[in-house]
């Protein structure tokens, strides 16, 4: 799950990594009552999206006076971002974050991930502070100093040291990182977090270390434990659609071709999207129906997918937990109740194949009915073309 | 023969009296698994049909010489029941449960290790042997012929997919594993493949793959320099876009990693097949060994 920046700061603030003080507002008057408040001569006004990028799309501006604050507010609340991460659609802006403005001598990367490779918790350091980090890793790499931390142990001194060795911290600002990299890993580790990443992470002119810039990631899996977490969740930033198949337990990802499809399992869904596009079709969506689907759950995919105003729908079903026959009926009743009029094709394969492709024969719907995953994706590609 | 398992496993089931482990309990004895236990804690004492159900897996195993847990508890309770199996000196623990927090996997993997236990899962369909009439999960059992192929897959659908192609094909299977799809789990690629490569009775491998990580690559070069068996593969998820989790925890392409095509190339440059489609995927792997029926 993702959070906004002003949410990150909080959650890492609780855990003693310094941040700098700021106000979120959602008018432009809330914006310069925000900058007031905070006091000081400069500050700086960030749109809250769900996007990396921000600066570059024109949605984090320095302003110098309290009606400076509210007119810069002003342009970013209500304006479509447009950053490298939120793709050409770009995000609307619906609040801002007014942060004191700080004198930053340095700007630093820290980031914190899980490594599969290693099963550790890697910390990631680097001077290239504000840039992009797989920017860094691609063209620089040795630019990216890593400290492997085993999850048994936790974050140990020395990889405090090593850290402040690479990023060249002395004296005052080492002494902040021995406090700061340490509230990090725990707030990691607390949280469950899937992703912290601090960039910049700035050295102001005072030596101070500050979190100029977080994003932090959690762990789907592990919202049970931290509902405060779980009420960060902001759905205007995730696609509606996207939404409404969380609430039915589907796994469903928005893609941009035209033919809609419904399989079980994951691998499955991957590899029938990859089928279809072999054959010269595009994939409309990813959608995992799961292992336990019902009637209900069917009928709520099949909206889902329609809304996307597919050309053609391709069901992929291999039985194993999930019964052919209770997906046959399932189809049968989404395809009566949504009044479906694109093309269906419909591949039953497992537990109790025959059932099911008997009450879809029965049905009297207008279903093409296949045998082989590469009849399924021939036959809804030609579908998808009208042929 | 068989890896892991065969006919002399001995199961106990966790979270036998909920109602995927009740269903699934019932699907493994009808196939023939000697589930002789089952642990819900606070039911011991009952039964599930004939299997008498315990309030700890020490007491099952106790009681009933259980050697393997087949694990079926809700995501937030998995590691400590995957940790009570390992203290109560099962040798094999496979976890289908899905949703299992990556933290909690970091927790228990080297505990797991430590014991000397084979942890297969989280999130996996589990194992079967179609010749010792073993299956310690959710597989569909019907589509299962005894045989010669070794089968690895972190998907659980797409497995099925590949086994009943090779049945399809008259290709009957060692034993099938599903390794689950998430970023920490039990048992990798390579420790399959290994013991695919020491079992007298698997003669070739189909290995299913994904996007993420890096597994499918450090597989590939394990078959190159360690394996003379022939293995095939398909690699799920060419079409994923980046950044998105395609349903499985560990199916996200990351910092331009772990995608399908870098996974296929390293798969091609180590010799080894890959199927163009997932309908391919018996077909690759009779042609690749030559069988005709």
């Amino acid at each position: 799950m993702k959070i906004h920046e002003y949410q990150a700061k909080a959650v890492l603030a609780s855990f003693g990594v310094a941040v700098p003080r700021g106000t979120l507002a959602t008018t432009p008057e809330e914006a310069r009552v925000a900058a007031q408040g905070l006091g000081g001569s400069v500050w700086v006004v960030k749109a809250q999206v769900h996007a990396g990028g921000r600066g570059k799309g024109g949605g984090i501006k320095v302003a110098k006076s309290l009606d400076e604050v509210r007119d810069k507010a002003a342009a970013v609340i209500g304006m479509t971002l447009v950053t490298p991460q939120t793709g050409p659609e770009g995000r609307l802006v619906r609040k801002v974050y007014i942060e004191e403005g700080l004198a930053i001598a340095r700007e630093l990367y820290i980031a914190m991930v899980m490594d599969r490779e290693t099963r550790t918790i890697v910390l990631m350091a680097s001077t290239e502070g504000g840039m992009e980090i797989e920017e860094v890793a691609a063209h620089t790499p040795e630019r990216i100093h890593k400290e492997f931390i085993d999850f048994q142990v936790g974050i140990q001194p020395f990889h405090v040291r090593n850290t402040c060795t690479a990023l060249g911290l002395t004296g005052v600002a080492a002494k902040r990182a021995a406090t700061f990299l340490p509230a990090l890993y725990k707030a990691f580790v607390d949280k469950d977090a899937s992703l912290a990443e601090i960039n910049p992470m700035v050295v102001t002119a005072d030596g101070d270390l500050l979190a100029l810039d977080a994003k932090v990631n959690f762990d789907d899996n592990a919202l049970f434990r931290h509902p405060d977490i779980a009420a960060l969740r902001d759905t205007d930033e995730e696609d509606p659609l996207e939404v409404r198949a969380t609430a039915h337990d589907l796994n469903y990802i928005k893609l941009s071709g035209d033919i809609g499809n419904l399989v079980n399992g994951a691998g499955l869904a991957m590899a029938t999207m990859d089928t279809i596009q072999h054959f010269g079709g595009s994939p409309a969506n990813f959608l995992d129906v799961g292992g336990s689907a019902d009637r209900a759950r069917v009928k709520a995919a099949f909206e889902i997918i329609l809304s996307d105003n597919p050309k053609a729908i391709l069901v992929n079903i291999f039985g194993g937990i999930m019964k052919c026959d209770v997906i046959a009926e399932g189809v049968v009743a989404a395809a009566r109740d949504v009044g479906l009029t694109v093309p269906l094709v419909v591949r039953l394969q497992g537990t109790n194949r025959d059932a099911g492709r008997e009450i879809l024969a029965k049905s009297g719907l207008r279903i093409t009915p296949v045998e082989s995953m590469r009849e399924a994706a021939e036959a809804v590609v030609r579908a998808s073309r009208g042929e | 023969m068989s890896i892991y398992v065969n006919e002399h496993t001995r199961v106990v089931v966790q979270g036998i009296t909920g109602g995927a482990g009740s269903y699934h309990a019932r699907q493994m004895v009808a196939y023939g698994t000697k589930v002789v236990a089952g642990v819900t804690p606070g039911k011991g004492g009952t039964k599930v049909d004939e299997i008498p159900v315990f309030d700890s897996v020490r007491q099952a195993v106790k009681e009933t010489g259980a050697d393997a847990s087949c694990i079926f508890v809700p995501a937030p309770y998995c590691k400590d029941a995957i940790l009570e199996a390992v203290d109560a000196g099962v040798k094999l623990v496979v976890c289908i449960t899905e949703g299992v927090p990556v933290l909690d996997m970091l927790a228990v993997k080297p505990l797991v290790d430590r014991a000397g236990v084979r942890l297969i899962g989280p999130n996996c369909p589990g194992l079967i042997s179609p010749a010792g009439r073993c299956k310690i999960g959710i597989l569909p059992a019907s589509i299962h012929q005894p045989g010669h192929i070794g089968v690895v897959s972190r998907s659980g659908t797409l497995t099925y997919e590949a086994v009943a192609q090779l049945t399809e094909l008259g290709l009957g299977q060692s034993t099938a594993v599903g390794i689950g799809g998430d970023p920490i789990a039990g048992t990798g690629f390579i420790e399959v493949l290994q013991a695919f490569q020491d079992d007298p009775d698997t003669e070739a491998v189909v290995l299913i793959g994904e996007i993420g990580g890096s597994a499918e690559e450090k597989a590939a070069a394990f078959v190159k320099s360690h394996m003379t068996k022939p293995v095939i593969a398909f690699i799920a998820g060419r079409t994923a876009p980046p950044g998105r989790r395609m349903g499985h925890a560990g199916a996200i392409i990351s910092g331009g990693e772990g995608t399908a095509e870098s996974k296929i190339r390293v798969l091609k440059d180590c010799g080894i097949e890959v199927a163009d489609t997932p309908a391919d995927i018996g077909a690759t792997l009779a042609g690749r060994i030559g069988w005709k029926r």
